[in-house]
């Protein structure tokens, strides 16, 4: 009967979220919208940098490096003053000065290697730190080419032979795609698990399933597998639809194997979701609740910057945190084409971690819907 | 007198109107609250509104109030026009609103004192004269002894005391009470009634309206109007309602002004006589329940035979609901042993509870379900075997008469079928045993005597035992036996007919009464005896006839820095007592501070790699030891061949894997071509383009060094160099950079979400009213909100920026003062963003996504936190432009890396005070000062 029991449970669950449209429509925001624009958003290259060029030359040679600034990877570039630069600099109206020395045209000519000064505004991270490479190519170009006779041809004696793995190219929107899909996994089981269950406090019916003949433990276990069955087809869906369909994102490995793995964090995610339930009396709380946990999640999970390069201490508490594990699977599997020899301690820590926590929040059930209701 | 006959107002004496309504109209959506209401409200006398819940008496109320905007037609009160802004800001000290609900003007985290005090200063009151009037009130309406309990956690019949002292302290010459006894013990509520009566005995010029759903409260009014769906009845005092009807009581009188077709469903409840059994179906035994300190349930006793009526009356809060919780299981106990059918209740007993069907306060029904749907549920949840669920759930539907509603979903329901859908759903599995908390609570009386014949029908003819709990004299009445509860304790439980012999009083009221008396002398002692109150009222009296002397100051039409500072005072002292939101307050931002700027980072450091080496010879391990040595890569155990390279790249083990072709060093020292090959994971392409750059750096180094040191010979000149000065952040760490950004995100989107919910959640709980009904004005209600939430936000500025040094270690080079500055106007910004979500937001949800979405976005998008903002197009760069994190962040920045100060950074203040007086602008402009 326990097994009737939950079936009916989940689906009622199933209905109360397909008359609930503000739901549904956030579900379907966040399995295409919001990661079609996250894929494509980042542009794959430097655009519009804002650059000024300090010119003591003024020779035909500082006019071509100048010249050679344009769009879409940088704004047309302001000629200004040695004076001019340190204000501008700093109230952030450029990122890059360049100052090109006087009689700059003549020592290169002569062969005196003269130097050109590259300012770089190093607080605006990304764009400094490509953008500066962009700048010295560049000008390294420029002045090569109107120096001609320099075509630089001698093949140094030891040659680095770079093959990238699984994304040649270093496509930014795959990972992006994969990892927003993961993200909105994460969030939107926590939002509709959770409000599932405070929806039903609020309105005071899980009392009455705790009068009835129903355990908190079929009560939770409906809510996890229809939850979790709800956001498995609607990432399935996203997986075919947006990321492989729209935004042509090769996926490598075993799909079927990432869904299994999609599944075990389901029950992790929703489990934690349903704990945190436990704790919050509105769907207000629940919020301000899942501010402060949904974000360090997201954001430490590896999913944003490598684990490795973040402290010690953060790696070894994240790894409680099923999100870390989520997103080396994903990455193994979708990326590196990684079979379950490879990715099962991801499956089992998974299993482990929604376990602990379903356990606990077992444990709190019945004693805080009681106490808070 | 004339009786002014309904829906005309011709009749009434002209004088003597407080107030005057001529064809008014008001609609909620589709639902039509008052149709066409023609009538005048007599001044100087005490004028009743009857009628059951939903029929459009509390919009009436709010309409004369000033609460509720006028949609149709005119309403006049106190001499003016109420569509009339002015006229409502000129009335409105003199008008008093009580809303309907249990405390639903008060702040249940405030204490009773704090309570009466916020509104003291909202009306401008200055401290002595506070304390003195704050003082009479609460002396005289008993609460003197609890001034320091949170209001939250009064009884039902204090909460409304309460509700009444601080609607009284400004002496309105309009007391508006919406169901002020609803819900309340008989004690209370004939205290209460006694209250109004002695403070109009003080103040006989002024008058009162009062809506109510009890019919025997009726009778004690001046003057009544009777109302049914959105439509006067009739109007008179209640003599002639009675003699006009020809019935005995209000409540006769009333049904049988109802239309016909609403009569003809209603006949007297006639419960039969019952025959004792014997059999035990519930026993309590020394029942108690503690909720830490506080005793919830003490010492309660009962029997209940099988198909006895057994009532459980009391006011909200006495602690009825948490019994039958108990019995059912719901809570466990904490001393005494509770039985039904002579099994001990245990949660984990899944038998006896298939036995049991229950019905909780406000019908907890599956909105999302359909009539049929909530049945079939149920009936399933209930194990009934599967052929019996059709015939089960159709019978059901036939005795309580839902064929017509079977399909519709239970929102839609008015409130009597919705009641018995409940009762319906809790009988779906036969049930031995029915317990019911206050089922009939907000039913119209016709609907509730309905409900009544069913229970009578069930317990008659099914023999149920049924449990039900009421704060109805009259159903405690219909009950075999009733128990008279009161503060946790049972105080009597007997037949109603022998407690009222027992008392030798008139009716089962008074006998009541005379219980809650004997209880309420026995828990004050003696200090609080009824000659001791009148004693001290009027002690009180005397010491309070100087204060009423002094005429109130005309309240201050403009700017009140005392109400708006009232404001504050209470936004803080609520944000202290609430855990939550205090911990997002003051822990969120370092939280999330850490978190972004650790996890936010774009240094790549301690990358894996392993080697393939198939030279093994010295020069290909200084060729390693080259890359293991610098701190951007941390060496793993070698490569064996390349399945090994294929599997540890697979599981992610190693981010790059370096192979070293056999002969490497014979070759080199040769100086033939060779091809050393470099696999790198792309999996995460930024860190792939970092693997590969960082390589190719410290490949070129390396040779640059091997030509050095084996040929003496300079690298080949280039014709120019190129010198690159990364400036503020040399070395180009990303804290140093992510760090500022990181304090101008969390000091926009934490006080922003903040001040949104402190708005919102006064529209959630229903206490915006009190900003409806008082001279606060839209500036001030928004500026004493907005004020906590400043400073909180300055608190954060500190701790963000103390951390940002000591813990991430990046220092603040510029001005502090500078950065300071920019923060407070920022942090302005931010809560005056929070105030303006707030005036479009209704549910706490909302705010709190809408907050998230609207800051988030252009923040960490449009505001240079990753691309500057002239880097961006469109829209973005628009937003971008005028957004105020844009113009802090260049002030964070500039004195964190670049050792700014206010005179480098003075270009950046100005946008951020136009921001701030745009915003402020705009949230006034949108803040409405009545309901729509």
């Amino acid at each position: 009967m326990r097994a009737t029991t939950i079936l009916r449970l989940g689906v009622k669950e199933l209905w109360s979220l397909a008359r609930d449209p503000a739901m549904l429509v956030l579900i379907a925001f966040g399995f295409t919208a919001t990661i079609y624009s996250a894929a494509t958003a980042i542009p794959e290259t430097l655009n519009k940098a804002p650059i000024a060029v300090v010119d003591y030359d003024q020779s035909p040679l500082s006019e071509r490096i100048t010249g050679a600034f344009y769009p879409p990877q940088f704004l047309p570039p302001e000629r200004i003053t040695q004076a001019e630069m340190d204000a501008r600099m700093d109230a952030g109206r450029d990122t890059f000065a360049l100052v090109i020395p006087p009689d700059f045209q003549r020592d290169v000519l002569a062969g005196r290697s003269p130097a050109v000064q590259l300012n770089v505004d190093a607080t605006r991270m990304s764009q400094a730190f490509n953008g500066s490479g962009y700048v010295r190519t560049i000008v390294n170009q420029e002045v090569q080419a109107f120096v001609q006779r320099y075509r630089a041809d001698a093949r140094p004696p030891v040659e680095l032979d770079v093959r990238v793995l699984s994304n040649p190219n270093l496509t930014k929107s795959w990972f992006q795609a994969v990892m927003k899909l993961v993200d909105m996994i994460t969030m939107l089981a926590i939002v509709i698990t959770g409000a599932a269950l405070i929806r039903e406090r609020e309105r005071g019916t899980i009392e009455h399933l705790l009068v009835m003949p129903v355990t908190p433990f079929e009560i939770m276990t409906s809510k996890v597998w229809s939850m979790g069955l709800v956001v498995l087809v609607a990432s399935g869906f996203s997986l075919f639809a947006v990321v492989r369909g729209l935004l042509s994102v090769p996926l490598q490995g075993s799909i079927p194997l990432f869904l299994c793995g999609v599944a075990v964090h389901l029950f992790a995610v929703t489990s934690i979701s349903i704990f945190m339930g436990t704790f919050a009396r509105s769907m207000a709380q629940f919020g301000l609740l899942m501010m402060l946990v949904l974000m360090p999640l997201q954001v430490l999970s590896g999913s944003v910057t490598p684990r490795e390069s973040m402290p010690e201490w953060v790696q070894t508490v994240m790894l409680a945190a099923p999100n870390t594990h989520f997103v080396m699977l994903s990455q193994g599997i979708l990326s590196r084409a990684a079979g379950l020899s490879v990715v099962w301690p991801q499956f089992l820590a998974l299993g482990l971690i929604g376990a602990a926590f379903f356990g606990l929040a077992l444990a709190r059930f019945r004693k805080a819907i009681a106490t808070m209701a | 007198m004339t009786i002014p006959p309904p829906n005309n107002a011709s009749g009434a004496p002209d004088r003597a109107a407080v107030a005057r309504l001529t064809d008014v109209g008001l609609r909620y959506g589709k639902t039509c609250a008052l149709d066409a209401v023609t009538l005048d409200l007599p001044a100087d006398r005490m004028v009743g509104l009857i009628g059951p819940d939903g029929v459009g008496k509390s919009s009436l109320l709010a309409l004369v109030s000033g609460v509720r905007r006028v949609q149709v037609g005119r309403v006049e009160a106190l001499g003016g026009d109420m569509a009339n802004a002015a006229h409502r800001r000129r009335v409105c000290p003199r008008i008093a609103y009580m809303p309907q609900g249990l405390g639903k003007n008060l702040y249940p985290t405030l204490s009773v004192f704090e309570n009466v005090d916020f509104f003291g200063r909202l009306f401008g009151h200055g401290r002595a004269e506070r304390d003195c009037r704050i003082a009479d009130l609460l002396a005289s309406t008993g609460l003197a002894p609890f001034a320091d309990r949170p209001a939250g956690k009064l009884s039902g019949g204090m909460k409304q005391k309460l509700g009444l002292c601080c609607s009284l302290i400004h002496d309105p010459d309009l007391l508006v009470l919406d169901e002020p006894t609803t819900g309340v013990d008989p004690l209370s509520r004939r205290q209460f009634w006694e209250l109004i009566d002695r403070i109009r005995d003080d103040r006989p010029g002024m008058s009162v309206v009062v809506a109510t759903a009890y019919m025997d409260e009726a009778a004690r009014f001046d003057w009544l109007v009777a109302m049914d769906a959105g439509r006067v009845l009739a109007a008179g005092t209640p003599r002639e309602l009675l003699t006009r009807t020809g019935t005995p009581s209000l409540e006769a009188a009333f049904i049988s002004l109802l239309p016909l077709e609403k009569r003809s469903v209603h006949r007297d409840v006639v419960i039969p006589a019952r025959t004792a059994t014997g059999e035990v179906a519930i026993e309590a035994v020394d029942l108690t329940k503690r909720f830490g300190d506080f005793v919830a349930v003490e010492g309660v006793n009962f029997r209940i035979e099988r198909g006895e009526i057994f009532g459980f009356l009391g006011s909200n809060g006495c602690g009825k609901t948490t019994t039958m919780k108990m019995l059912t299981g719901l809570l466990p106990t904490s001393d005494g042993h509770a039985r039904l059918f002579g099994h001990e209740v245990d949660a984990n007993d899944i038998e006896t509870r298939r036995q049991v069907g229950y019905m909780s306060q406000g019908f907890s029904l599956y909105t999302e379900l359909t009539v049929r749907q909530n049945l079939v549920l149920h009936a399933r949840l209930f194990q009934v075997p599967k052929g019996e669920i059709p015939g089960r759930v159709d019978e059901l539907i036939d005795r309580f008469g839902l064929r017509g509603v079977i399909d519709t979903l239970p929102d839609s329901l008015p409130l009597g079928q919705r009641q018995r859908l409940s009762l319906a759903v809790a009988l779906v599995h036969r049930p031995q045993l029915l317990i019911l908390d206050e089922p009939t609570s907000g039913v119209d009386p016709v609907a509730r005597d309905g409900f009544w014949e069913q229970l009578a029908d069930l317990s008659r003819r099914d023999k149920v035992t049924i449990f039900v709990s009421t704060h109805f004299v009259n159903e405690a009445a219909r009950c075999d036996r009733i128990s008279l509860m009161h503060a946790g304790r049972v105080l009597v439980s007997d037949r109603p007919t022998a407690l009222v012999e027992k008392r030798g009083t008139a009716t089962l009221e008074e006998a009541f009464i005379g219980y809650l008396e004997e209880a309420a002398a026995v828990d004050r002692g003696p200090e609080a005896g009824g000659q001791k109150q009148g004693a001290r009222r009027r002690e009180s009296e005397e010491s309070s006839r100087g204060s009423r002397g002094v005429t109130l100051p005309a309240p201050d039409s403009r700017f009140s820095l005392r109400r708006l500072l009232s404001y504050s005072r209470r936004e803080a002292l609520e944000l202290r007592r609430d855990p939550i939101r205090l911990a997002l307050a003051c822990l969120g931002s370092v939280v999330l501070m850490f978190v972004m700027g650790y996890g936010i980072s774009m240094d790549v450091e301690n990358l894996n790699f392993a080697v393939l080496d198939r030279d093994q010879t010295t020069a290909s391990r200084d060729y390693v030891l080259n890359l293991a040595g610098s701190r951007y890569f941390t060496e793993r155990p070698p490569v064996t061949d390349y399945e090994d390279l294929d599997r540890r790249m697979r599981a992610g083990d190693v981010s790059m894997v370096l192979e070293i072709p056999p002969g490497f060093g014979r070759d080199v020292e040769r100086g033939r071509p060779v091809q050393i090959g470099i696999w790198v994971d792309g999996a995460m392409p930024a860190r792939g383009e970092t693997v590969r750059s960082y390589v190719q750096g410290v490949h070129a180094q390396w040779q640059a060094d091997v030509a050095r040191r084996r040929l003496g010979q300079r690298e080949t000149a280039v014709p120019a160099t190129i010198e690159t000065r990364f400036r503020y952040n040399p070395d180009i760490k990303s804290v140093v950079s992510m760090v500022p950004a990181v304090i101008a995100l969390m000091l926009l989107q934490i006080p922003a979400m903040l001040t949104a919910l402190s708005v919102v959640r006064e529209k959630d709980l229903g206490s915006i009213t009190n900003f409806y009904v008082t001279p606060v004005t839209r500036l001030e209600f928004l500026l004493g909100k907005q004020l906590p939430y400043v400073l909180l936000g300055m608190f954060n500025f500190l701790l963000l920026t103390a951390f940002a040094v000591t813990v991430f270690g990046v220092p603040l080079k510029g001005s502090f003062l500078a950065l300071a500055a920019g923060a407070l106007v920022y942090v302005a910004c931010a809560t005056a963003m929070g105030l303006l979500i707030s005036t479009f937001t209704r549910s706490q949800v909302a705010a709190i996504f809408g907050t998230a979405i609207l800051t988030m976005l252009p923040a960490m998008q449009f505001s240079g936190v990753i691309d500057p903002v002239s880097s961006l197009e469109g829209g973005g760069a628009l937003i971008g432009g005028v957004y105020p994190t844009t113009h802090f962040l260049t002030i964070s920045r500039g004195t964190f890396s670049k050792a700014l100060g206010f005179a480098d950074l003075s270009a950046s203040y100005p946008p951020l005070l136009i921001a701030y007086a745009v915003l402020l602008g705009l949230s006034v402009a949108l803040l409405k000062k009545q309901e729509a």
